[in-house]
């Protein structure tokens, strides 16, 4: 028979049956901050487990740290606090830390990639949603509670049941100016915030595997965002490409070993699918969201649309998201002022993201009066953008340059939005209050569209200034 | 497993939460995520939404003291933190009947021995009215005939299977029934090419 990906990752991981029908998977790659993790080193404590493989669980520090200093002992008591119990319960358990002093500390999606952990063919779980980020080299990667965190923790397995399966193939190529992100927003615009329940979506199609690494990785980080837990790409010379000479990649001839033990992990051509949704890449502009979730977008050069015309379960949601955002259906979203920019985040936060930005921004100067603030997403991507002098260019144009973390993201550390400020985010989610002020509203677009919000000071169409 | 454990079904007075895709950020705001235990999560359930509007269910007196919560479709969607159906819990809910769940918050809740049964949309709101009417009556959740009742109706609900079985049998803490597999787990772990060198 031919299997996809899916079939044969989960088939070389299952452990057994269990009663309940669920499988027993091993889980080959654990990753952890300090957020979900610090409950479940104390149910393990308490339940006088250990952690079977604490070589094959790794941690960072993300969510909580600050930006602008990382000076220890942070400002914050209690972020203080959560960094010290991560720090002791990798000592007590013999696992590894990224710590901030370590040169690879980052968002826990943006270092498993570029340190070579994250590999083809692997069962990979993390406290967080975005997980599904690993699949872009061709994982199979699930967002976890705490409670399975310990299991992972005490078993390096989890009671997981095996997915459906969705194709969503991306065919032609994709307009100047028109990237992953607008790519997935649309995807999720079409298939709704729940399309994906119950879910693994596989992308594919001629869009998709002309993507870098890194725009594959933004395309597989949302993929929660449209109810799949899981999503990936299948792994092919531009994944192998990308994991040569990593760190924690097969080196010399193991990693040609590898090669061949990925490619064959890859879905066969015969394979067949629960559901095939296909996307003409070219007609794809850039997006900007209008509401309160990830769903909720148009086309720059679109209206925010009239929630008469809603599908009807939908109707509330949109007329909830208006009021909210205090928007008027038929308003055009371009023009729309800012008061914030934020390029960062698990989604768009790497190399090719900040110089994508540093393309627009270059020799341009952000609006009056509007905060701009960049983000890399790791230690290591900071250092990359700053051997190419792309911290110049923010800072010359006006924006922050910031220390590595999940930021404005999520309003867990001492980035956010304050009042009804609105920003321009290259990050996932538009959530109320996602962005640490209750009432904060967030407009979600690619790196790219930030930076020209930022230098018009409302929403434009990026590709006026790539001309 | 002991008797406490398991969830056969749940019995105890409704709070509606009307509305589709409520993410877990609206459930706990993140700032609330920043303590290294649950505790006191309950505090803060929608603390955000309750502020915004003062007729939140959860402030209001009369659904004090509710075990069920009633829901719409893909409650719970968004960040995988199990600190939302942990403030749930500690806040007094006991199971939750709704539209549908989304994945992780499901298996969250599972994991904490939180049932939640998929109904019908037009059983949903039925729900809801018929709470909001007479928030003193008692729901019965049955996990184990998949039934919702309220009153002299039953509506038919549903659970995954395997959900079902954890909560009938007590075994929604995965953790003791996984380690079972013992040395299976280290013949698997052998045969992955990348824990051996490739």
């Amino acid at each position: 028979m031919d299997e996809t990906l899916l079939d044969k990752v989960w088939r070389a991981h299952t452990v057994k049956m269990l009663p309940s029908g669920q499988t027993q998977l091993f889980i080959g790659l654990h990753l952890i901050h300090e957020v979900t993790s610090p409950q479940a080193f104390q149910m393990l404590r308490e339940a006088g487990l250990k952690v079977r493989l604490p070589e094959r669980t790794f941690a960072t520090i993300d969510h909580i740290v600050p930006t602008a200093s990382q000076m220890r002992p942070f400002g914050d008591l209690l972020a203080e606090e959560m960094t010290v119990h991560l720090v002791r319960n990798c000592q007590e358990f013999d696992i590894r830390l990224f710590d901030l002093n370590s040169g690879m500390q980052g968002i826990v999606h943006v270092i498993g990639p570029e340190l070579g952990l994250t590999q083809p063919g692997m069962t990979i779980a993390c406290g967080d949603s975005h997980t599904s980020t690993h699949g872009a080299l061709g994982a199979l990667a699930f967002g976890i509670g705490t409670s399975q965190v310990r299991d992972v923790l005490a078993t390096q397995c989890l009671a997981m049941a095996k997915p459906k399966l969705r194709q969503i193939r991306v065919e032609g190529r994709l307009a100047r100016g028109v990237y992953a992100k607008d790519v997935i927003l649309s995807i999720i615009q079409r298939l709704g915030v729940k399309g994906g329940v119950g879910y693994a979506y596989e992308y594919a199609g001629s869009a998709v595997e002309a993507m870098a690494m890194e725009e594959r990785l933004t395309i597989c980080n949302m993929s929660i965002e449209g109810g799949a837990r899981a999503g990936y790409v299948n792994p092919d010379a531009t994944t192998f490409d990308y994991l040569r000479g990593r760190p924690f990649a097969p080196q010399g001839e193991a990693f040609d070993r590898a090669v061949a033990w990925w490619r064959s992990m890859a879905t066969a051509p015969g394979a067949t699918f629960d559901d095939v949704v296909t996307l003409h890449g070219g007609s794809i502009q850039p997006v900007v969201t209008w509401g309160i979730n990830p769903g909720q977008s148009v086309g720059v050069g679109d209206r925010i649309p009239n929630p008469a015309q809603a599908p009807e379960t939908d109707r509330a949601a949109w007329t909830e998201a208006l009021a909210f955002m205090d928007f008027k259906p038929g308003q055009p979203i371009a023009g729309t002022r800012i008061d914030v920019a934020f390029i960062g985040s698990c989604t768009n936060a790497r190399l090719s993201d900040l110089r994508s930005a540093a393309q627009v921004a270059r020799g341009r100067k952000v609006a009056k009066g509007v905060r701009a603030l960049v983000v890399p997403g790791s230690q290591a991507v900071a250092a990359a953008a700053e051997a190419e002098g792309i911290h110049v260019i923010f800072q010359e144009a006006g924006f922050e340059w910031r220390k590595a973390g999940c930021s404005l993201c999520l309003g867990m550390n001492e980035d956010k939005l304050k009042g009804r400020e609105i920003c321009a985010s290259s990050s996932n989610r538009n959530f109320k209050g996602r962005q640490g002020s209750p009432m904060g509203r967030t407009l979600l677009m690619s790196p790219a569209m930030v930076a020209a919000a930022s230098i018009a000071g409302e929403v434009v169409d990026v590709r006026e200034l790539l001309r | 497993m002991s008797g406490d454990s398991v969830r056969r079904q749940i019995v105890g007075r409704g709070i509606p939460l009307p509305g589709n895709d409520i993410d877990t950020d609206r459930i706990i705001p993140a700032r609330f995520l920043k303590s290294v235990t649950f505790e006191g999560l309950e505090q803060h359930v929608f603390a955000d939404d309750r502020v915004q509007a003062a007729d939140h269910p959860f402030n209001e007196d009369r659904y004090q003291g509710a075990s069920i919560l009633v829901v719409g479709l893909n409650f719970g969607c968004g960040s995988s933190r199990e600190h939302a159906p942990e403030a749930l819990r500690r806040w007094g809910i006991r199971g939750i009947v709704g539209g549908s769940f989304a994945e992780i918050f499901f298996g969250n809740a599972t994991a904490l021995g939180v049932p939640c049964l998929a109904v019908a949309p037009k059983d949903v709101e039925w729900l809801m009215g018929a709470v909001a009417h007479q928030p003193e009556r008692e729901i019965v959740l049955d996990v184990e005939a998949e039934r919702v009742r309220l009153g002299d109706r039953t509506i038919p609900a549903r659970l995954p299977e395997a959900a079902r079985k954890q909560l009938l049998t007590g075994t929604w803490n995965a953790t003791a029934v996984l380690l079972e597999a013992g040395e299976e787990i280290a013949r698997v772990a052998q045969g992955l090419p990348y824990l051996s060198g490739y």
